[in-house]
């Protein structure tokens, strides 16, 4: 039914994108260019074979994070959401209070608080020291990851209450009509529109996330960021390492974006 | 919890964190208010420049939101204070010593200044056509109609952005602990040392923090209400 429709309609085509070939174009990708074969041949790069295996390990960890942050956050943003649009009254200001502290404080403070502050705490009870989960607890990782997934939650918790809200009634009621029971009505109607009223907005969520991950360092996560640092201090260079760093950054968040659009093309969301 | 460590006077640090609070807002009132008026000029530049000023803007904007905020604080301020120092050898002056603050500010304003140029050129853009027509039929100059009609009437689209912008502004200024300055978070984190505290002096800079938010939400809550004021209240 929905192909029919489809191949009626005339398919939309967007205006026509400017071209990348402009003359001021080519210039401005010739000094680009100009500026990056200067930054090669006179910059110092020899430090870049030595360290090549820990920076794809410190790449790597990025990833891990950003991956497993932003999947466990995503889970726990849903009953955030959904706790704050149907949820009984304590529910609803302990979730909704839950996003304003998380929101409202800086993640550095954040991670800090956790590493140091319950890191601290942990330590004094002998308890938790003779317990299985004391060598974990020890590292700083648990830490880290748990830092970036509460605040991946109560941001993207915030644009799920949203997008619950959102999804129109009479889908709903539709829903209730067809005798669904109230779960059923959950998982087959109401969370699915939700997440594709919210897919729009998790990219930017996600990259937003990729950009929070570097502050993991400050709490000894060997993650890209920490990697780069070593080799600052170690060859007590400047800008290569930084300049590198930022390159590094950039394609990531270049691929998390065209992943995400590949997706999004890949969601129909006709009438969404 | 010994609640007596936040004493403002000497053994208790809590005049040392009020002041550290204190470096955080100006921080962020000094990078939010330069963040603008590179928001205001790139916004113009992207909507009136040519091709050229439109794809450095371009540039610009998206490799600031694309890189880290950590990793462009740590190349801006370094890359900053060294071009200062370059400059004034050149000039044959001696080499001057930028204070923490203005580097701060600087760092922090570039970062915001891409943020609000897209913020303020999707507000611009949302002003009826009709009204800066009108302006320009009335022989306004172009800096006039910027002052008295386009910045005025692009205010209602432009606040809720900016307002994010500026809660946004006040969190970045913790990046800043991680070069030294001392802001809030980083003397907390020098009070929790030394006293062993830790958590007490972190949920001490939280509440600080949250209560920041806090107002501001109650400031940009007016803001809103008077900008909006005779726009039709959406359904």
């Amino acid at each position: 039914m929905m192909k029919d429709e489809a191949t009626i309609l005339p398919a939309y085509k967007p205006p026509k994108a400017r071209s990348l070939l402009e003359p001021h174009r080519l210039f401005l990708m010739a000094v680009f260019v100009g500026v990056f074969a200067c930054a090669v041949v006179f910059m110092r790069w020899d430090w870049l074979p030595k360290y090549q295996d820990r920076l794809i390990a410190g790449i790597w960890q990025t990833l891990v994070l950003l991956a497993t942050t932003s999947f466990f956050g995503f889970l726990l943003a849903v009953p955030l959401g959904l706790v704050q649009v149907t949820g009984p009254r304590p529910l609803k200001w302990l979730a909704n209070g839950f996003c304003t502290i998380i929101r409202g404080t800086p993640l550095l403070l954040q991670l800090w608080l956790l590493y140091y502050g319950l890191g601290s705490l942990f330590a004094q009870f002998p308890e938790i020291r003779q317990s299985f989960m004391w060598p974990y607890l020890r590292q700083a990782w648990p830490y880290g990851f748990t830092a970036l997934m509460l605040s991946f939650a109560a941001y993207e918790g915030e644009v799920m209450r949203g997008a619950f809200a959102g999804v129109p009634r009479g889908e709903l009621e539709a829903a209730r009509a067809f005798g669904m029971r109230r779960f059923t009505m959950f998982r087959r109607i109401w969370l699915p529109r939700a997440i594709q009223r919210s897919l729009p907005t998790l990219n930017g969520e996600t990259v937003l996330q990729l950009k929070s991950t570097p502050l993991v360092a400050t709490i000894t996560v060997m993650d890209t960021y920490s990697v780069i640092a070593k080799v600052r201090s170690d060859t007590l260079l400047t800008y290569e390492p930084l300049l590198l760093l930022a390159l590094i950054y950039l394609v990531l968040t270049g691929i998390l974006v065209v992943a995400f659009r590949y997706l999004e093309n890949r969601v129909p969301n006709r009438g969404a | 919890m010994d609640l007596s460590l936040l004493a403002l006077s000497p053994p208790g640090w809590g005049g040392v964190l009020l002041a550290g609070l204190f470096s955080s807002l100006q921080l962020a009132v000094g990078g939010y208010l330069l963040g603008l008026i590179i928001g205001i000029g790139g916004a113009s530049g992207k909507l009136y420049g040519g091709p050229i000023v439109r794809d450095l803007l371009e540039i610009y904007t998206t490799l600031v939101r694309a890189i880290p905020e950590l990793v462009l604080i740590l190349l801006l301020y370094y890359a900053g204070t060294d071009l200062v120092n370059q400059l004034t050898a050149l000039l044959g002056l001696p080499s001057v010593d930028i204070s923490g603050l203005a580097a701060g500010i600087f760092v922090i304003g570039v970062v915001q200044g891409a943020y609000s140029t897209e913020v303020l050129r999707g507000a611009i853009k949302a002003i009826p056509a009709g009204q800066i027509e009108a302006a320009r039929a009335y022989g306004m100059s172009p800096f006039m109609t910027l002052r008295r009609i386009t910045l005025p009437a692009m205010l209602p689209y432009a606040v809720p952005g900016l307002s994010n912008l500026w809660l946004i502004a006040t969190k970045d200024t913790a990046l800043l602990a991680v070069v030294g300055f001392s802001e809030l978070t980083l003397v907390t984190r020098q009070a929790a040392g030394t006293t062993k505290h830790y958590l007490t002096f972190f949920l001490a800079a939280g509440v600080l923090y949250l209560a920041v938010t806090l107002v501001s939400n109650i400031a940009i809550g007016a803001i809103e209400r008077r900008a909006r004021r005779g726009m039709v209240r959406e359904a």
